[in-house]
C-alpha cells in the first residue's frame, strides 16, 4: 500500500471528526458545481442517520425516506404555512421526524430481519400517502413550493442564503454539528451497546441489556438525523418534491451505505459522494442511469461487499496486522 | 446457609403445542451448591435450562430465585438479579474483540444510555475487564476478534462475560460441548474454582464429565425428574442405569 495513503487512512480513523469536517469544508473546490456539493453534503448526512441504524445496530430500513420527507415536509410547512423562521423551521422539521421515528420505530422493532424491513417500507409508504392525500397542506402531488428563505438571519449577521457557496457553508455547520454528535454516541457507552445488539442479540440481552429500548433510542437517533437533512433540504431546494417520500429514495439510502461502506463512519459519506456524482456524469450521456446503478450495485455487493471505504480500511488494519506481527 | 434456597423451581412444565418437554418439575438448589441436570438425549434437559435462565417461560409452574418470583421476566433482568448464564452454542459478539466483550458486558452495572461521555473515560471497566479476561485464561488474546478464537477459548470467553455482572448464580448448558478433550479439562477445573464462590448449575450430556466435578446431579428423563441424589446414589441407580443403557 502507498505510504501517502496510509498516513491519510491512519490519520482519518484517529480524528475522524476533524479529517471529515476538513475534507468537506474544500468539497466544494473539487466539484463541478456548487448545487451538487449542497446535494451531497445533504444527501452525505441522510446517509450517516442511516447509517447509524443499518451499519452500527444492523437493523436494514427500506423506510427511512419517510424520515426525511417528514423533515422536508415539516420544515417546509412552517415557512410557508406558518411563517416561521429558518431555524424554526429546523427544529419543527427534525423534531417531527424524531417523532415520526418514535412511532414506525415503536412498531417495527418488535419484528426482526426481513420482517423488519418490510414492516419499515410499508409504515413509510403509509407517510408517503399520508402526505400525498393532504395536499392542502403538502401540495399532493405538485410537492410543497415557496419554501423561500432568502437570508439567514443571526445576531449582526446576515448571509445570503441564494448564493450557492454560502449555502454550502451554512448547511456545513448542521452537518459537523451532526458529524459531531454521532461520533460522541458512537464512542459512548452506548454506542458499544448497538454494536453489541448488531453482532449478537441474545447475548446482549443476556448481559443485561434490553434490547428493545436500545434499538428504539437508536431508531429514534437515526430519524432525526434524516430529519435534519430532509430540513436542510427542504431549505436548500425551496420546494419540497413528494418523491422525497418515494421508496426509492429509501433504497437510495441503503445503496449509497453499501457504496461507501456500512458501518464505518465516514462511508457513507463517500458513497452519496460517488452516487451523486456518478448521477450527475452518466445521466448527461444516458438516458440508462437505473441500469448503470444496478450494476455497480451489482459488482459492489459481490466484489467488495465492505464498500470503497470499509475495503481501504480493511486493507489499512490487514497492513498494521503485518507491520506489528513483523515487529 | 440461608433457608430460602436460591432458586426454586416449582410444578414447572412446558408445553409445544401438544409435545410436553418439561412436566411437573418441582426442584430447589441451595446457595453455594454445584448441579448438574442430566439426561438422554430429548429428556427435556434443554427446556429445563431455558425455563430456569430466562430463555422461555414456563406454561404452568414458578420459578423462584432468593424467594422472588422471577417466573416470565424479560431476558435482560435475568442480569441484573445476578443471574448469568452461558450459551450450548458459543454466544459472544464476533466482531468485536475480545476485551471489548468482556468490557460490554461489565459496562452493564455502570452505565446503559449514557451517549456523549466517552467509553475509554471508564478506566474502572477497562481495568476490570483486563482482569476478568486474565482469569479466565485470554489475556494473550486480548486485542483478537472474538470470532478469530479458537473455539474452546470463545467458550472461556463467554463465561467471563457471564461473569462479568457478578453473578450469584451460574447457568450453563453443555459448557464443554464439542471440546477437544484438553479444553474440556481447562473448562471443567474453570468451572470447579468458580463454584468455590457462587452457585453453579450446568446441564450436561456427558455423564462422565460430572461424576467427578458436581455435589448434585439431577436427572431427568421424558421431561420428568426422575433421580435427585449425590454422584454416588445416581451411579448406583438401577432407573438411571436403564434409561440410559436403554437409550444408548
Amino acid at each position: 500500500m502507498n505510504k501517502t495513503l496510509i498516513s491519510f487512512l491512519t490519520l482519518a480513523r484517529q480524528h475522524r471528526v476533524a479529517s471529515a469536517l476538513l475534507f468537506l469544508l474544500v468539497f466544494p473546490f473539487l466539484m463541478p458545481y456548487d448545487a451538487l456539493s449542497v446535494n451531497i453534503l445533504i444527501f452525505g448526512l441522510y446517509a450517516v442517520g442511516f447509517n447509524l441504524l443499518f451499519g452500527y445496530t444492523g437493523m436494514l430500513s427500506f423506510g427511512h425516506a419517510a424520515f426525511l420527507g417528514v423533515g422536508s415536509y415539516l420544515a417546509g410547512i412552517a415557512v410557508v404555512h406558518a411563517g416561521w423562521p429558518w431555524w424554526a423551521a429546523i427544529l419543527a422539521g427534525v423534531a417531527s421526524s424524531a417523532l415520526v421515528g418514535l412511532v414506525i420505530g415503536f412498531l417495527a422493532i418488535r419484528t426482526r430481519g426481513i420482517y423488519f424491513s418490510m414492516v419499515t417500507l410499508a409504515l413509510g409508504q403509509i407517510v408517503y400517502y399520508a402526505f400525498y392525500k393532504a395536499d392542502h397542506w403538502t401540495g399532493g402531488e405538485n410537492g410543497l413550493r415557496g419554501v423561500k428563505v432568502e437570508f439567514i438571519e443571526l445576531p449582526g449577521l446576515s448571509i445570503n442564503f441564494i448564493d450557492p457557496l454560502n449555502k454550502y457553508y451554512v448547511i456545513y455547520v448542521f452537518v459537523a454539528l451532526a458529524l459531531w454528535f454521532l461520533s460522541r454516541v458512537l464512542s459512548s457507552p452506548f454506542g458499544a451497546v448497538i454494536e453489541a445488539i448488531r453482532e449478537n442479540e441474545k447475548r446482549a440481552a443476556a448481559c443485561g441489556y434490553d434490547v428493545a429500548r436500545a434499538k428504539l433510542l437508536v431508531f429514534v437517533l437515526s430519524a432525526g438525523i434524516c430529519g435534519l437533512a430532509g430540513t436542510l433540504r427542504a431549505l436548500h431546494l425551496s420546494i419540497v418534491p413528494i418523491d422525497s417520500l418515494h421508496y426509492l429514495q429509501s433504497g437510495q439510502a441503503v445503496m449509497m451505505c453499501l457504496l461507501g461502506g456500512m458501518g464505518t463512519f465516514f462511508g457513507p459519506f463517500v458513497g452519496a459522494a460517488v452516487f451523486l456524482y456518478l448521477e450527475d456524469v452518466i445521466t448527461n450521456l444516458t438516458r440508462y442511469w437505473m441500469g448503470v446503478v444496478g450494476l455497480v450495485f451489482m459488482v459492489f455487493v459481490l466484489f467488495f461487499p465492505k464498500g470503497i471505504w470499509g475495503t481501504l480500511l480493511h486493507q489499512l488494519e490487514r497492513w498494521q496486522r503485518r507491520q506489528g506481527g513483523a515487529a | 446457609m440461608s433457608a430460602v434456597p436460591i432458586l426454586e423451581v416449582r410444578h414447572a412444565s412446558r408445553f409445544y403445542g401438544k409435545f410436553k418437554a418439561l412436566s411437573d418439575v418441582s426442584v430447589s438448589f441451595r446457595a453455594g451448591e454445584l448441579t448438574a441436570i442430566i439426561g438422554p438425549n430429548g429428556a427435556g434437559k434443554s427446556t429445563f435450562f431455558n425455563v430456569i435462565s430466562g430463555g422461555v417461560p414456563p406454561s404452568a409452574g414458578q420459578v423462584l430465585f432468593q424467594g422472588q418470583d422471577i417466573t416470565g421476566i424479560a431476558p435482560h433482568e435475568f442480569a441484573r438479579l445476578g443471574i448469568a448464564k452461558s450459551f450450548q452454542i458459543t454466544n459472544v459478539f464476533k466482531h468485536l474483540s475480545a476485551h471489548e466483550n468482556v468490557r460490554v458486558a461489565l459496562q452493564m452495572q455502570t452505565t446503559r444510555f449514557q451517549l456523549l461521555r466517552p467509553r475509554s473515560h471508564y478506566r474502572e471497566l477497562i481495568e476490570r475487564a483486563d482482569a476478568l479476561l486474565a482469569r479466565v485464561g485470554l489475556q494473550a488474546c486480548r486485542d483478537k476478534l472474538a470470532g478469530d478464537l479458537a473455539h474452546g477459548q470463545q467458550r472461556s470467553l463467554e463465561v467471563a462475560m457471564a461473569l462479568a455482572c457478578e453473578p450469584k448464580l451460574l447457568l450453563m448448558d453443555e459448557p464443554t460441548a464439542g471440546m477437544s478433550p484438553e479444553e474440556t479439562l481447562v473448562m471443567m477445573e474453570l468451572i470447579r474454582r468458580l463454584a468455590q464462590e457462587r452457585t453453579v448449575i450446568l446441564v450436561e450430556h456427558k455423564m462422565k464429565m460430572v461424576m467427578g466435578l458436581c455435589n448434585r446431579l439431577i436427572v431427568l428423563h421424558h421431561g420428568e425428574l426422575l433421580v435427585d441424589g449425590t454422584p454416588e446414589e445416581i451411579r448406583n441407580n438401577a432407573e438411571v442405569k436403564r434409561v440410559y443403557l436403554g437409550q444408548g
